[in-house]
């Protein structure tokens, strides 16, 4: 085969990279899709992802725009750039989605996610977590003569390690929301 | 104009201003308000079908060969779930159709109420999009979108889900023209800018191919028209898919036939060995590129697409455009004839030396001898005797299929219906009762196998109530031919269920549905017996009897290239790989 050409992309203000140097190396891209709340909505984004073989590594959604009627469902996906740019392309091809935004190559984004973790434990053990929880600003939310409910923020690496730290300590449960995630800039 | 009315009035009334004249349907109790109000009314036209399987096909035969949307009316639970696979057929090859279905009232939704099924939830990954409408005043502006997003952007099913108590109370109904159609809006002009580096690889190539598919015929007659003319101007070949056959006419001086696993040794050669490659309105099907890593190797390729998925789903290209084919089209050949209309004819001409040589090997040649007909014997008799009429073809699914695409010749657009993407076995009968209804006077005959024909044979049923002169061509030859073929080649001769010991007798098939039958075996009075089929006015069933162990070729073995095509019974011996073998 020649080789690719890559110039931009053949449609103007579009997601989609429509000339893309394809590897087979897997990268992780965060997703982000507006689309119209309503009924079934969520159940078409993940039966796309789930009837054409696509990884989800976490998803959010809520209401965003109560007038308008939209919701933001952010999604980490994993895949190599080839599949990634399908799974926009059929995201984009959803009827009711308006918007399908890689926040991974449009520019920088923060990313955030929020964690409740449940610490059951005495006497020493007991005080490392709540030093620990200092150190990565977790908020105590709960707190019995045993155990403590830790809230942390952050990215998803942060969080990870946080639940890794404190699972010698006594972890019995976790809570992640998933990840919210902007673009950076106005 | 805002009125007031009931939601059942309110679905034909939205279905006469969509312009909908048919409607194929199945009442049951979930639609029986919307069936009183189709019998107080002349406007639209019911087509009572004899399953709900039957109505989704032969809604589909009308869309394809009208080119307007088809309209289906079918009950809650059973007629709902026997509607997917119709919806799903229509997904696969981008039909436009609308189907309405009734549900259980809304306070009895996820009761497991008497024929209730979660019809939105089971058709969400078969339609386009779908709809559960609970209230009276969104429904009319609901199905105006609905035949909005069906026809535009890749055409495709969508269905709307109407509770019984939605059916029976009353709101406002809105016309089309106030309905905001929402921001589905796809895109339909090209990227200039990519359609000027088209242009000029098209003055470069030398061994140029277009590779055509349905999306040139769900574009419209002015894009098969545009089509022409830019093949014609270029002296380029073109080859198509099985969905595109009658874009280009079967006689026009580029035609190449089919590509594919089944396609002509000359155009599959051609899209092997080509350096320019435009496919316009084709996906890159399986069927169609054989072994990706070895599709056309030294090709730059171009593809004109309205969906921005189908774009490097399969095979990069190089040139991609998104927009309408028929608009594309217009805008490529603008621009080639404004800079002077330029092909490179040194390189052209030896390549089309090149393909003549191809042509030469008449992959398709055949010899009828002996006292069996022969498929390919049959398909060019029918061919012959019938290209000069106003004929509109159907097929089922299997070797007959494949056959009747090598065999018969499709001079314009909209005249062929088949099952393509899914492979839908009794698509047939019920699209030619669908074509039928749309073109009463012209001729539609169903090529068909016995065994597919079997899979939807109720809807003689359809036919003889409507007076619909539909001809089924049955060429049997009591195998699942291509299952068979498939077998021999692949698992060793061992026929494992793949024949049929109880066939009924198709002459009294035919005569218990007041049909008239014919039976020829005998290749000397195979003509005879096509003419008084196609002299009979009335539903004919016409069992041809044919060789039983035939196989269909040229065939691009699973997992093979397209320069690895086997031409004949000769060495078909191991022709497919263990990788191969797991490729369907």
């Amino acid at each position: 085969m020649s080789p690719l050409h890559i110039k931009k992309g053949s449609t103007k203000h579009s997601a989609y990279n429509l000339r893309p140097t394809f590897s087979d190396h897997e990268e992780t891209h965060t997703i982000a899709v507006l689309v119209d709340n309503e009924a079934g909505v969520l159940a078409r984004v993940i039966g796309l992802f789930s009837g054409r073989g696509y990884n989800i590594e976490s998803l959010t959604v809520a209401e965003v725009d109560h007038q308008g009627h939209l919701s933001r469902i952010t999604i980490v996906t994993r895949g190599t750039p080839q599949v990634i740019e399908q799974i926009k392309a059929q995201l984009g091809r959803i009827v009711p989605v308006h918007e399908v935004h890689d926040l991974t190559v449009e520019g920088s984004s923060v990313e955030r996610e929020l964690a409740l973790l449940k610490v059951a434990g005495n006497g020493d053990k007991r005080v490392e977590a709540l030093r620990l929880a200092d150190i990565f600003r977790a908020h105590v939310v709960d707190s019995t003569l045993e155990s403590f409910v830790f809230q942390i923020t952050g990215t998803p690496d942060k969080i990870d390690a946080f639940a890794d730290l404190m699972r010698p300590l006594g972890l019995v449960e976790v809570a992640r929301t998933g990840v919210a995630a902007l673009s950076r800039g106005a | 104009m805002t009125r007031q009315m009931t939601g059942a009035k309110m679905v034909v009334q939205a279905l006469k201003d969509q312009g909908v004249d048919t409607v194929f349907g199945y009442p049951g109790g979930a639609v029986l308000p919307i069936y009183d109000e189709i019998f107080q009314q002349n406007g639209i036209k019911h087509i009572l079908v004899r399953h709900e399987q039957g109505a989704v096909h032969a809604a589909e035969g009308y869309a394809r060969s009208t080119g307007k949307p088809g309209v289906c009316l079918v009950t809650s639970g059973p007629g709902a779930t026997n509607a997917v696979t119709g919806l799903t057929d229509a997904l696969l090859d981008s039909i436009p159709i609308v189907v309405l279905t009734g549900q259980v009232p809304t306070f009895m939704i996820g009761s497991d109420a008497f024929q209730e099924a979660d019809t939105v939830g089971i058709t969400r990954p078969c339609t386009k999009h779908n709809w559960l409408v609970k209230d009276t005043d969104k429904l009319s502006a609901k199905i105006h979108e609905a035949f909005h997003v069906a026809t535009s952007g890749r055409p495709g099913p969508v269905l709307i889900d109407i509770p019984k108590d939605v059916q029976f109370a009353s709101g406002t109904y809105t016309p089309p023209a106030k309905t905001p159609t929402g921001h589905y809006q796809p895109q339909v002009k090209g990227d200039m800018e990519t359609i000027t580096e088209l242009v000029e690889a098209i003055e470069k190539a030398e061994r140029p191919v277009f590779y055509t598919g349905g999306g040139v015929i769900n574009s419209g007659p002015g894009a098969s028209q545009l089509l022409r003319e830019l093949v014609d101007a270029t002296g380029f070949p073109i080859t198509s898919t099985l969905m595109g056959l009658g874009a280009y006419p079967a006689s026009g001086k580029g035609w190449l036939g089919m590509l594919g696993m089944h396609g002509l040794y000359e155009a599959n050669l051609a899209m092997h060995g080509c350096d320019l490659m435009i496919n316009v309105g084709a996906r890159f099907d399986d069927r169609i590129t054989g072994r990706i890593d070895a599709f056309s190797p030294k090709s730059r390729k171009a593809h004109i697409d309205i969906d921005p998925s189908s774009i490097n789903k399969v095979i990069r290209v190089d040139m991609p455009i998104i927009g309408d084919v028929g608009h594309v089209l217009e805008d490529i050949l603008k621009v080639w004839k404004a800079r002077g209309r330029k092909v490179n004819s040194e390189g052209l001409s030896k390549w089309w030396t090149q393909i003549e040589k191809w042509k030469k090997v008449d992959c398709l040649k055949f010899k009828q001898e002996g006292p069996t007909i022969r498929p390919q014997y049959a398909l060019s008799r029918l061919e012959e005797l019938t290209k000069s009429h106003d004929r509109y073809i159907c097929t089922e699914v299997g070797q007959h299929q494949m056959w009747a695409a090598q065999y018969l010749g499709f001079e314009d657009p909209n005249r062929w219906m088949t099952s393509g993407g899914l492979g839908t076995m009794g698509y047939g009968t019920p699209a030619s009762i669908g074509v039928q209804i749309a073109h009463p006077e012209s001729l539609v005959i169903n090529v068909a196998g016995e065994a597919s024909w079997l899979m939807n044979m109720q809807e003689m049923g359809t036919a003889v109530q409507y007076r619909l002169p539909v001809k089924q061509f049955i060429l049997n030859n009591e195998r699942l031919g291509m299952v068979r073929q498939w077998q021999e080649l692949l698992h060793g001769e061992r026929y494992s269920h793949s024949w049929s010991e109880a066939l009924p007798d198709f002459v009294k098939l035919a005569e218990a549905f007041g049909a008239k039958g014919i039976y020829c075996d005998n290749p000397a009075d195979l003509d005879d017996a096509i003419m008084e089929m196609i002299n009979y006015d009335g539903p004919v069933i016409f069992d041809c009897v044919v060789e039983k162990h035939e196989n269909c070729f040229p065939m691009i073995p699973s997992g093979e290239p397209h320069n690895k095509m086997l031409l004949g019974e000769a060495s078909t011996k191991d022709a497919i790989g263990k990788s191969g073998a797991v490729l369907v």
